[in-house]
């Protein structure tokens, strides 16, 4: 017996194809931890849904074994592996009320009545809707609805919750709240949770460690500051967060730094991350807001851009500018006093540290 | 005061008008092309449904016929008690004999016989053979030259029928309709031997009540599969659970006959297979069983259609997150899925109900005599016996009973629960 509620998950080898002809996830190895939050994240089409239907019973797996605390569980149910599922769309059972959607598990597993009320009290004081009960899912709103259905998934005290993009459907201000809410619910009960989205900032706000998907393959798995800040490859830096591409090529390797002419000829010292050896391709990822819009004798890069477009967001202002023959160039300007004043068709200095962009993959 | 403090809060618009009646002003442009877009069709509507149903009905409790060919005997006949026992006073016979006189010219004397005959035996006779003595009658003494010319004129009975028939409306059909009759002693019930309405009315709503359930056992499965399939072969599927509405129900039901009579293909298959006897062969049709069989395929399409609909829309993760709760598959099915397919079945249980309650070319067809609707008994009025008060006393029954079901489902099951789509 571990002290730890939550249950341990591993993906060993497992594949999943439809038809036969293309592999929807290709080979994954996956180990979740006892009580860890961790998020799927990856564009549509990627194949992150699909694991977590494999781990839910849904689908089964066409090669390879999902463990679940150790058991394989390949064979066994949907309704028998005790996992609480929230829904993209809540799947709240529309003929019946808040409370009885809320004892569903609970009949299901013959709880005693007074069992099942005392546990649906609880579970609804958890998500703050206490006096919810008698109503009908229609008379919720989104939000609410969200709440009972994440409430109804934890009521039966499963180990194990997988959550299927759950704040898909709701607005931005919403979504940032139950954000937190699931955060602290996890917290609190020290739950595993599987999460799928293909919204990176809810990736990065809520979980331990994030899995990027893409094409069935996890590109990188990671906690979200490295996923950030050290990005794997081109794909994980363009996925996550704002970047500007640079292509160039690889002209001299040393140690951690490599040097890259671009195709303009300017040469640039970069983070030497997924590079092969010198001559080779490369993709060179910058976040917008690394980089100085003066001149700075301590940064290793210092090129010149033309400024073609000026957005004002408050905080900052974000600037797009030509560099280096790519005119989608981002550069983002604080909002405060003493920087100098910026207009479009400027040419300015701009600077950044080696360190700070990461020489990957090449893409187009 | 009221007045003023209503005034002041009427709001206008800038040139002083009220607001509601420039609001009026500007939409009735509208109201006119919508009124002017759907008047064809209703007053095709009025014509061709309302109005003919309407007279039809009306003719279940219309009795003109006494009235109006009788005028003035209908006239005399009011200061009569038809309790006393004795024969009218001489003013109604005076009053009979100009009546008879004007009828005979004009032939209409042996209708109201023969409608009276249904009353009482005997009735059109006389009047046939009275309609050939009156034209010689002379004036006065009227009563004896009446019974010279039959005696039956001195039953006391004709007159009570007469008379009984002299309001222009009756309850006459309705009673025949519910197999009741009106004797000296008020209104009974036929005796049992006699009785065939009321039982037909009651296998009528047996037999379409047992339709609707086999639609329902049979076509749920088909509309869950067609819901459950991918579309290109639930579209296929789809498309031959339509087959049967683009073929004619004459074939659908001459079909049936082939397959069901005795020496037809399902009692062949049967004795081949060894499963009845060849001497036992079942009887399946020209009887109940043939009239539910064929019935029920007829109107399955009405029982698939709207539950596919309403299957359609229960997004299947309704069931993933039953089953992910811990619930098997049967009980995600009753708790989950089946509540929510309640209003489809409601819509196609009045659908199907609706239909086979009025149903009558199939019943005629393969019911035989113990397998037939009450609709094969008002179309029988309607064609044949041309009986049409009472076909129309039918009728008004059968719809009032429709009605009164809706109702009662309205009230049990509530109509907003029913979902065509």
């Amino acid at each position: 017996m571990t002290l730890q509620r939550g249950a341990s998950v591993v993906f060993d080898k497992v594949q999943k194809s439809y038809d036969g002809e293309v592999l929807v996830v290709k080979n994954l190895n996956l180990d979740i931890k006892k009580g860890e939050f961790l998020t799927m994240l990856g564009p549509s089409g990627s194949g992150k849904t699909t694991c977590l239907m494999m781990l839910a019973g849904f689908e089964p797996a066409s090669h390879g074994e999902i463990y679940l605390n150790e058991k394989p569980i390949n064979n066994v149910p949907p309704h028998k592996r005790g996992v609480g599922m929230v829904f993209q769309n809540y799947a709240l059972f529309p003929h019946m009320t808040v409370a009885e959607n809320l004892a569903f598990p609970l009949q299901v597993r013959k709880m005693s009545k007074s069992e099942q009320e005392e546990k649906v009290k609880r579970a609804l004081e958890m998500v703050e809707m206490p006096q919810f009960g008698s109503r009908r899912p229609a008379q919720l709103s989104g939000g609410q609805q969200q709440r009972v259905a994440v409430a109804r998934a934890l009521v039966f005290d499963p180990d194990l919750i997988l959550m299927d993009e759950p704040l898909g459907a709701l607005d931005k201000q919403l979504r940032e709240q139950m954000q937190y809410e699931i955060k602290h619910i996890h917290a609190n009960l020290g739950v595993t949770v599987v999460y799928v989205t293909h919204d990176q900032t809810e990736a990065l706000t809520m979980s331990d460690r994030v899995a990027v998907f893409n094409d069935g393959v996890i590109q990188q798995l990671s906690s979200p500051e490295e996923l950030y800040e050290a990005p794997q490859n081109s794909f994980v830096a363009q996925f996550i967060g704002e970047n500007n591409k640079l292509n160039g090529t690889v002209t001299a390797i040393n140690g951690n730094i490599c040097d890259v002419r671009l195709a303009d000829g300017t040469m640039l010292k970069a983070d030497r991350v997924n590079v092969g050896a010198v001559g080779d391709a490369t993709t060179i990822s910058l976040r917008p807001e690394r980089i100085e819009t003066v001149v700075n004798d301590a940064m290793e890069n210092k090129i010149t851009g033309h400024i073609e477009e000026l957005i004002y967001l408050g905080d900052h202002i974000r600037v797009r500018m030509s560099v280096a023959g790519n005119p989608e160039f981002i550069v983002k300007v604080r909002n405060r006093a003493g920087e100098q004043k910026l207009a479009r068709g400027q040419d300015i200095q701009i600077s950044w540290f080696a360190d700070d962009c990461k020489a990957l993959d090449p893409v187009g | 005061m009221s007045d003023t403090s209503q005034a002041e809060t009427v709001l206008t618009t800038q040139d002083g008008v009220p607001l509601k009646v420039s609001i009026a002003r500007a939409l009735r442009r509208q109201k006119i092309r919508a009124l002017l877009l759907v008047a064809p069709l209703f007053l095709f509507i009025l014509l061709s449904f309302v109005a003919p149903i309407a007279d039809m009905l009306f003719r279940s409790v219309e009795n003109d016929l006494v009235p109006s060919t009788l005028p003035k005997t209908v006239v005399a006949l009011q200061v009569w008690d038809q309790h006393s026992g004795t024969l009218p006073p001489e003013e109604v016979f005076a009053a009979l004999a100009a009546d008879f006189k004007v009828a005979t010219k004009e032939k209409t004397h042996t209708r109201v016989g023969s409608r009276l005959n249904y009353e009482k035996p005997g009735i059109s006779s006389l009047f046939r053979k009275t309609g050939r003595r009156v034209g010689k009658f002379e004036d006065g003494n009227y009563t004896e030259q009446f019974l010279k010319a039959d005696k039956k004129w001195g039953d006391v009975e004709v007159w009570q029928v007469i008379k009984r028939f002299s309001s222009p409306f009756t309850a006459g059909y309705f009673l025949a309709a519910t197999d009741a009759e009106r004797t000296e002693d008020g209104i009974q019930f036929k005796p049992d031997d006699e009785r065939i309405y009321l039982f037909l009315f009651g296998r009528t709503m047996i037999l379409s009540i047992t339709i609707t359930a086999s639609c329902i056992l049979l076509g749920y499965p088909i509309a869950f599969l067609l819901s459950s399939l991918p579309l290109r072969s639930s579209n296929m599927l789809m498309i031959l659970v339509l087959l049967p509405f683009w073929t004619s129900l004459l074939v659908r039901t001459s079909a049936w006959k082939v397959l069901l009579q005795q020496q037809g293909v399902i009692n062949d298959t049967l004795v081949w297979l060894g499963i009845v006897g060849d001497d036992s062969r079942l009887a399946l049709i020209n009887n109940q069983t043939g009239t539910i069989i064929a019935m029920t395929h007829i109107l399955l399409p009405f029982m698939i259609l709207p539950l596919f609909s309403v299957m359609k829309t229960i997004s299947p993760t309704y069931m993933r997150a039953a089953k992910s709760m811990g619930a098997s598959d049967w009980y995600s099915f009753w708790r989950v899925y089946f509540p929510q397919t309640i209003p489809g079945i409601g819509a196609g249980s009045i659908l199907v109900f609706i239909l086979s309650i009025g149903y009558y070319i199939t019943p005629e067809l393969v019911g035989g005599t113990s397998g037939i609707f009450i609709s094969n008994r008002i179309a029988y009025h309607i064609s044949y016996s041309l009986n049409w008060g009472l076909a129309a006393a039918l009728g008004v029954i059968l719809l009032a009973m429709v009605m009164v079901l809706y109702w009662m489902y309205d009230r049990i099951v509530g109509i907003d629960n029913v979902k065509l789509g």
